[in-house]
């Protein structure tokens, strides 16, 4: 596959490996934190962490856009289905875990209607195809999936479409970073030390590299941005210990070949005619983040299903014993969960760090559990 | 068949007819679709003889039943249709075991309106994947149900064979040591229907895998009657199969990705769709685990095959209680293969 299988080739990474193990000083550690889920999968997929030294760790970040949706939004949108209106979303968000045991699944087999849809063109040919019911694109995810969602929202209103609506849960990845850099367990406790940032990929191919260089200096962490595919985290884990080694603490692009510093202007553009920024924002794992989310904008109100309809307020909460809040800001690995493959796993997720292969535990479990003496344990105690 | 004819004064209309109520009422209607679809195009004594129940002499040995139902959405996909589907995903399942397939039975449940010209192309598809297995279709049931309680057509069929002497295959049978082959390209059948969906309609060149392999069996025990396990990695893929034969034989499996056949197409579609080929359905492939020894001897008669040009040996069983399914990644890492959470893909067959 072109542009593919040029960086997932074995013995690229194999010199890389050697330079990283090269490069990285022995009598310390290193601990990078990539924030996109993307990361973490391929970092899992691919089985990165056996080409690098013991002293480089992966700490996982809440780049998971579905990981760090609250439980009130959930139930929001199951409210919406039961109250009759078709929801269609991305599949991932299907089997979120919400409130009361309850899920997107559980509300479509009980009846509701709730579609899984590929893009939001699919939302809107819905919409166009059922005029009599209100349907409603529950819109996740962070820069990279919200351009789609303006120009949803764009063609619905060019062409009139008085049942379209759109439940806007659109989060930004730069206060989201800026607020695990401040929160007391980083600054204050150093209970969770981080070294260096690899920056997101797809996100930063909207919004640019740019908005990285104030917290680089101001918080003084070297931020890479890295690709997806294997060898660009491997590269850009050179790139970080180098800067480390160097005490240098700049915004390196490693991911040139899609991303600027400017960014996607036009989708920019686009995305700031029909968002505006939210005052504040509740993340699972993070609390409430100032400035971190999208809201419609008043001119195109009547897209807004936050107007149109009436919703609770929410107040369902993450289940007892689930790590996900601390998994989501680096503080526990997904094995300091007790919950972690013994009630928890893929088939049955408690927490929705377990639901979508970029969560941290279901990244764990699904490709990397037979590393861990734990779950050896653990299936041998099932087996018996 | 003179006394036939005047039952039925008019023949049905296949070209612009509907699937109504009454072609499972047990009524003339239900006789006369019988007798101008499922009797004429399958074509065989057995079934031609009119009984609820189709007779024959048991054979010697060793026999085996298997059932397979078929949902698959869109019914038509590039590569085959459910009909030929239900065809060669029973004949596959009776294989498995080493068994050759004798006989098939077939249940249709039909949904009120659905068009008879499109019914008469599948019982056709059907009833070729049929005769060019030599597995006939030799009792059957017709169902109608309302519109909008089924999806034009559902087809369960079920299929007998009988085990030749000497082989003893199972899941349960894979013993450390043992290599793994597979007969070749992974993930054709459902990227196949994937590209076929209305919502997700992209083009691609690749069609489903959906073939018959009993023949493909009957070569590979004849040459290596030793072969311990064989499956079809339909649902869930390789990765499933693998995960269930090792929970069966409780032993590790180790992988290695660089030798598993998959087609560029596949891979690329599979990469913008965010799926892993090890978990998409084959219709068309085996996986064969054999003692080490055997396995040169048994890739070459799988190679010989037209179904298996590509086979390749793709992997080691280990000697590990826990069953864990590993591959060693084309990038040179380690990770686990696991079971298929949720679901990826509906109603893929």
């Amino acid at each position: 596959m072109k542009y593919v299988d040029e960086f997932r080739d074995k013995d690229i990474a194999k010199k890389l490996s050697k330079e990283i193990a090269k490069e990285a000083d022995p009598s310390r550690q290193y601990k990078l934190m990539e924030f996109c889920g993307g990361h973490t999968h391929a970092i899992f997929r691919f089985g990165v962490q056996d080409l690098m030294p013991d002293n480089v760790h992966f700490v996982h970040g809440p780049g998971c856009p579905v990981c760090v949706l609250p439980i009130p939004r959930i139930d929001n949108a199951i409210e919406l289905a039961e109250q009759g209106a078709i929801v269609c979303t991305y599949g991932d968000m299907m089997r979120v875990p919400a409130s009361k045991k309850n899920s997107l699944i559980k509300t479509k087999a009980a009846g509701a209607d709730i579609r899984m849809v590929y893009s939001t063109m699919d939302a809107l040919k819905i919409a166009r195809d059922n005029p009599d019911s209100e349907v409603v694109f529950f819109a996740i995810g962070f820069e990279t999936t919200t351009p789609p969602t303006a120009v949803a929202i764009k063609v619905a209103a060019a062409e009139g479409l008085q049942n379209f609506t759109v439940f806007c849960n659109h989060v930004l990845t730069p206060a989201a970073i800026q607020h695990i850099l401040q929160s007391p367990e980083v600054r204050e406790l150093g209970q969770v030390h981080i070294d260096g940032f690899y920056g997101p990929s797809h996100v930063s191919s909207i919004i640019g590299s740019a908005p990285y260089d104030y917290f680089a200096e101001e918080f003084q962490k070297p931020v890479v941005i890295a690709g997806f595919e294997p060898l660009d985290v491997m590269q850009s884990t050179l790139m970080l210990i180098r800067q480390i080694n160097e005490e240098r603490f700049e915004v390196e692009n490693e991911y040139t070949r899609v991303v600027t510093p400017e960014g996607n202007e036009k989708a920019q553009d686009i995305v700031s005619e029909v968002f505006e920024i939210r005052r504040s924002f509740e993340w699972r794992g993070l609390g409430e983040v100032p400035y971190s989310a999208l809201k419609i904008k008043e001119e195109f109100a009547e897209f807004d299903a936050e107007r149109r309809f009436s919703l609770t307020e929410g107040t369902g909460t993450d289940v007892k014993g689930c790590e996900c809040p601390a998994i989501l800001r680096g503080v526990k690995k997904p094995t300091d969960c007790k919950l972690f493959g013994t009630v928890c796993t893929p088939d049955n997720p408690i927490g929705s760090c377990m639901v979508s292969s970029e969560g941290s535990c279901a990244a764990y479990w699904s490709y990397g559990r037979f590393r861990l003496d734990m779950a050896k344990d653990n299936a041998k105690a099932a087996a018996e | 068949m003179s006394q036939m004819e005047k039952r039925f004064p008019a023949r049905i209309n296949m070209r612009r007819g509907k699937v109504d109520m009454t072609h499972g009422s047990g009524g003339r209607a239900m006789a006369q679709l019988i007798e101008e679809l499922f009797v004429k195009h399958f074509d065989n004594d057995l079934l031609a003889q009119g009984n609820d129940q189709a007779m024959f002499d048991a054979p010697k040995g060793r026999m085996v039943i298997s059932v397979d139902g078929h949902v698959v959405s869109p019914l038509f996909f590039p590569g085959g249709n459910i009909g030929s589907l239900s065809v060669h995903g029973t004949i596959n399942d009776v294989a498995m075991s080493g068994a050759v397939p004798l006989y098939l039975s077939a249940g249709f449940i039909l949904e009120e309106g659905y068009p008879l010209a499109d019914l008469e192309k599948i019982v056709m598809s059907m009833a070729k994947a049929a005769k060019d297995a030599g597995v006939p279709v030799v009792t059957g049931d017709t169902k109608v149900v309302e519109r909008g309680k089924g999806d034009g057509v559902f087809i369960t069929t079920t299929g007998i064979g009988v085990v030749p002497d000497g082989l003893d295959i199972s899941g349960a049978n894979a013993r450390a040591g043992d290599a793994i082959l597979i007969s070749g390209h992974i993930g054709d059948h459902g990227v196949a229907i994937m590209s076929s969906r209305e919502n997700l309609a992209f083009e691609t060149q690749i069609e489903s895998d959906s073939a018959a392999l009993h023949g493909l069996v009957a070569d590979m025990v004849a040459a290596v009657p030793e072969i311990h396990t064989l499956r079809d990695p339909t649902r869930g893929g390789l990765a499933a199969t693998l995960n269930e034969i090792a929970y069966q034989s409780k032993v590790g499996i180790k992988l290695f990705e660089e030798n598993i056949p998959l087609r560029g197409e596949v891979d690329a579609a599979c990469e913008f769709l965010g799926l892993d080929p090890l978990y998409v359905a084959n219709e068309g492939k085996l996986v064969a685990f054999c003692p080490a020894e055997k396995a040169k001897a048994l890739l070459k008669v799988m190679r010989a095959h037209p179904f298996a040009g590509d086979a390749a040996i793709i992997g080691e069983v280990l000697d590990d209680d826990l069953g864990f399914v590993t591959m060693e990644t084309g990038f040179g890492g380690i990770r686990i293969v696991d079971w298929l959470a949720g679901e990826q893909l509906p109603r893929i067959c």
